[in-house]
């Protein structure tokens, strides 16, 4: 199955996220991931879903996204074309012996720490979930004590919005 | 910005909606009020129901819902029906409305009065009937702490409404409640719920009319695109064996005499599905019947063995198609509906198109009288082998063997004697099934019933419903003694508020419909299907009348059918329910058994028309 990037712009009202998240559920298609934040717009939120399915479901899914009235537009991002975005935090077992190789992997990574004990590091990482999990690859060995990571956020590229048009 | 003035709104940006859906024409609401006025939240709300043309409510008062009947009393324009059953007043509001063409309107109160709700509200969803629910809710600040009857009526009713809205101003009431009427009454039709806080119904606030709309999100496409709509016309004139496969999206567009003129501009054969009986003339020559599970050979034939499969208003719903994969095999597919996700949901289309049944009928019949010019495909062979399967195939019964009185035999009856002007109810089951095979339609919006959800016990609320909105017409409630006896109170609503409807009880004694699945498919192993009306004659139906204050008359033998229902047809100052006592053995045929093909279609009990052979 293939991954889709959705971008879905919908009205910020309560209980939007529960209409959206329960389409899914009971038309049986996967979310992979999904974020939801604030637009430039107050009265618009964009939520990032990652769906895995097949070309015909996906319309399905759009077709019925749409469906729901507090949907406004929805603009479906392909990977060369968008910029994609994921956001880990983790808390990786560091006392003064692997400290310094820790801190070169998070170097490489360009990722940066945000929380410092004499156990632990805590490191805060973005990026395309290939270079997070590539990273979280690297710190393992040391021993990851906790995680937590975002939904997958994504923009198109170039000069476009996909704001501008769907909401005046 | 986010809300500029010049921002038009859906209602104004497609001023030609209202003439394509289900709504006809009305009286405009009340002019604008000019200055906004204080009144309550629930003076409100009665002020806005009545400015969108509200004529009738039904429902029941409780709690949180209270503050609203209070100006509720003393209003000219709105009507209220007091029922016995929070889903009486659901289906009635959907019978309303599908007898009508207008939005039926229930009332609820919290919780448990909401919740009764939840089957109407299905129901209609599953159906595209327009209707709109306006329920209590517990104040503001309790939402949340499980207060007396509360439910998170939103919640639950998310999936099955075409939308809903709690509203927490009461300077809301206004634009919610136009936009609750815009939304079930536009695009695809269908339910959509209302629910207000009580100390929202008691606060003070303004009202003015009319509210500006704000759905920024809905846009339905009501116009065609002519590209699709010319090929369309292009297969149609080239098809050898096309089929015209007609959907209640056709009823609820009013495009049936547009789908009778396409029809006879080709002469292609059409059949109507369960949601779309009376959309066409059962009279009609080219009229091969209802497809599907229970329906016609020549139907189901056609639609098996067609080149071409000219979908308007229809779904490809499994109980028409059998197995998706073994469906109308060689056949290309237009398919035309307002909703844009039920096109190549089931069933890949060939030619997609969305917008309004009969706005795409209109342009539809322009381009294929253009195309026509370009030489039409003969379809004479086509013909000959339609008529054959009806001449070997037609839609019969056999009377039961042990001497009882046929089921068939009765419905066709009511149906010869009411005629086809008279609006008939159905609840779920066989027979549900047989009023749709052996009633002869000839007009939209006379057969009303549930379809998609199939809620047993629709029939005589959704009859209360008609009979409201078409009081002029003989409704007939076609039902089983097992759908009856979910939903018979609603016949004291009838008698007490003047509604004189009819309700034929084909009584088998038993929920037939499982009872012929357990017969065919469980080796005659009759588990919890008999309800032991006949045996015990609990409830007797006719004591059970009267005591609902309706005439109550039984008929057990061939020969009392016709004088029984002509006596019922005589009763009009009150409802009649008649007790059809009937054999529990007959069985409901044409059949396609769940889980095979269409091609399976047994005409009877051990007879396939092979047509494979054919």
């Amino acid at each position: 199955m293939t991954k889709h990037t959705l971008s879905v712009l919908v009205e910020n009202k309560p209980g939007v996220l529960a209409r959206v998240a329960g389409l899914f559920s009971r038309r049986g298609f996967n979310i992979d991931s999904l974020a939801v934040g604030p637009t430039e717009h107050p009265d618009v939120s964009r939520m990032t879903i990652v769906v895995a399915v097949e070309d015909l479901p996906l319309e399905q899914v759009t077709k019925q996204l749409n469906k729901l009235i507090n949907v406004i537009k929805i603009v479906e991002l392909e990977a060369t074309a968008a910029v994609r975005r994921e956001l880990l935090l983790v808390k990786v077992r560091a006392d003064a012996t692997v400290r310094s190789q820790v801190l070169e992997t998070v170097q490489l990574f360009r990722a940066k720490v945000v929380d410092v004990s004499p156990e632990a590091l805590t490191i805060e990482a973005t990026g395309t979930a290939d270079k997070i999990e590539a990273l979280l690859r690297m710190l393992e060995p040391y021993g990851v004590r906790e995680m937590v990571q975002s939904g997958m956020v994504a923009i198109g590229r170039g000069p476009r919005s996909i704001t501008a048009t769907a909401v005046r | 910005m986010t809300s500029a003035p010049s921002r038009p709104t859906p209602a104004a940006a497609n001023p030609g909606t209202a003439a394509a859906t289900a709504q006809p024409a009305r009286p405009k609401p009340a002019p604008p009020t000019g200055t906004p006025v204080r009144v309550t939240g629930a003076q409100s709300l009665v002020r806005s129901l009545e400015a969108v043309g509200v004529e009738i409510v039904f429902g029941i008062p409780g709690g949180t819902i209270l503050p609203a009947y209070d100006p509720l009393l003393d209003s000219t324009k709105l009507r209220h029906v007091l029922v016995r059953h929070e889903q009486g007043a659901g289906h009635a509001a959907t019978g309303y409305a599908q007898a009508t063409g207008k939005v039926g309107v229930c009332m609820a109160t919290s919780g448990p009065g909401a919740t009764n709700l939840v089957t109407p509200l299905a129901d209609a969803n599953m159906d595209s009937v327009p209707i709109v629910a306006i329920t209590g809710q517990q104040t503001r600040g309790l939402i949340g702490t499980d207060a007396f009857q509360e439910a998170d009526i939103c919640g639950i009713t998310l999936p099955i409404t075409k939308h809903n809205f709690l509203v927490t101003d009461p300077a809301d009431i206004p634009r919610t409640i136009a936009e609750a009427f815009h939304l079930a009454r536009t695009g695809r039709p269908g339910p959509v719920l209302v629910d207000i806080p009580k100390d929202v119904l008691q606060e003070t606030t303004s009202f003015s009319w009319p509210p500006e709309l704000r759905l920024p999100g809905y846009r339905p496409t009501t116009r065609p695109h002519g590209k699709q709509v010319r090929e369309a016309a292009k297969l149609l004139c080239a098809a050898k064996r096309p089929v015209l496969y007609v959907g209640g999206g056709v009823i609820k567009a009013d495009a049936s005499a547009k789908l009778l003129e396409l029809a006879e501009l080709t002469g292609i054969p059409v059949v109507t599905t369960l949601m779309a009986r009376g959309a066409f003339p059962d009279s009609h020559r080219q009229h091969l019947g209802m497809p599907g599970m229970h329906g016609t050979v020549p139907a189901v034939g056609a639609m098996q063995r067609s080149d071409l499969l000219v979908a308007l208003g229809a779904r490809f719903d499994d109980r028409v198609t059998g197995v998706l994969d073994s469906f109308a095999p060689d056949a290309a597919i237009v398919h035309a509906d307002i909703d844009p996700a039920e096109i190549s949901k089931n069933r890949r289309a060939d030619v997609p198109i969305v917008g309004d049944c009969k706005e795409i009928l209109v342009e539809l019949i322009a381009a294929v009288k253009a195309e026509r010019a370009n030489g039409v495909a003969d379809i004479t062979a086509w013909w000959a082998l339609l008529d054959e399967w009806r001449g070997t195939f037609p839609l019969g019964y056999e009377w039961p063997s042990d001497g009882t009185l046929s089921p068939q035999y009765v419905i066709e009856r009511i149906g010869a004697i009411a005629g086809p002007e008279a609006v008939y109810t159905a609840g779920v089951g066989q027979h549900q099934m047989w009023a749709a095979q052996h009633v002869r339609y000839e007009n939209p919006r006379t057969w009303l019933n549930s379809g998609g959800l199939g809620t047993m016990g629709y029939a005589v609320p959704a009859a209360m419903g008609a009979k409201f909105g078409r009081p002029e017409a003989v409704v007939w409630a076609i039902d089983g003694d097992g759908c009856f006896q979910m939903t018979n109170q609603e016949l004291a609503t009838c008698a007490i508020e003047g509604a004189p409807i009819k309700v034929a009880v084909i009584n088998n004694g038993n929920l037939g419909m499982v009872r012929q699945w357990q017969n065919l498919f469980y080796s005659e192993r009759y588990s919890q299907t008999d309800l032991g009306t006949h045996k015990h004659r609990i409830p007797d139906f006719t004591l059970l009348a009267e005591a609902l204050g309706c005439a109550g008359l039984r008929c057990e033998t061939r020969d009392d059918v016709d004088s029984v229902i002509h006596r019922a047809m005589a009763i009009n100052d009150r409802p009649v329910v008649v007790d059809f006592v009937v054999g529990k053995d007959a069985q409901v045929w044409p059949m396609v058994a769940a889980g095979t093909g269409n091609d399976h279609i047994m005409a009877a009990r051990g007879i396939r028309p092979l047509f494979d052979e054919a």
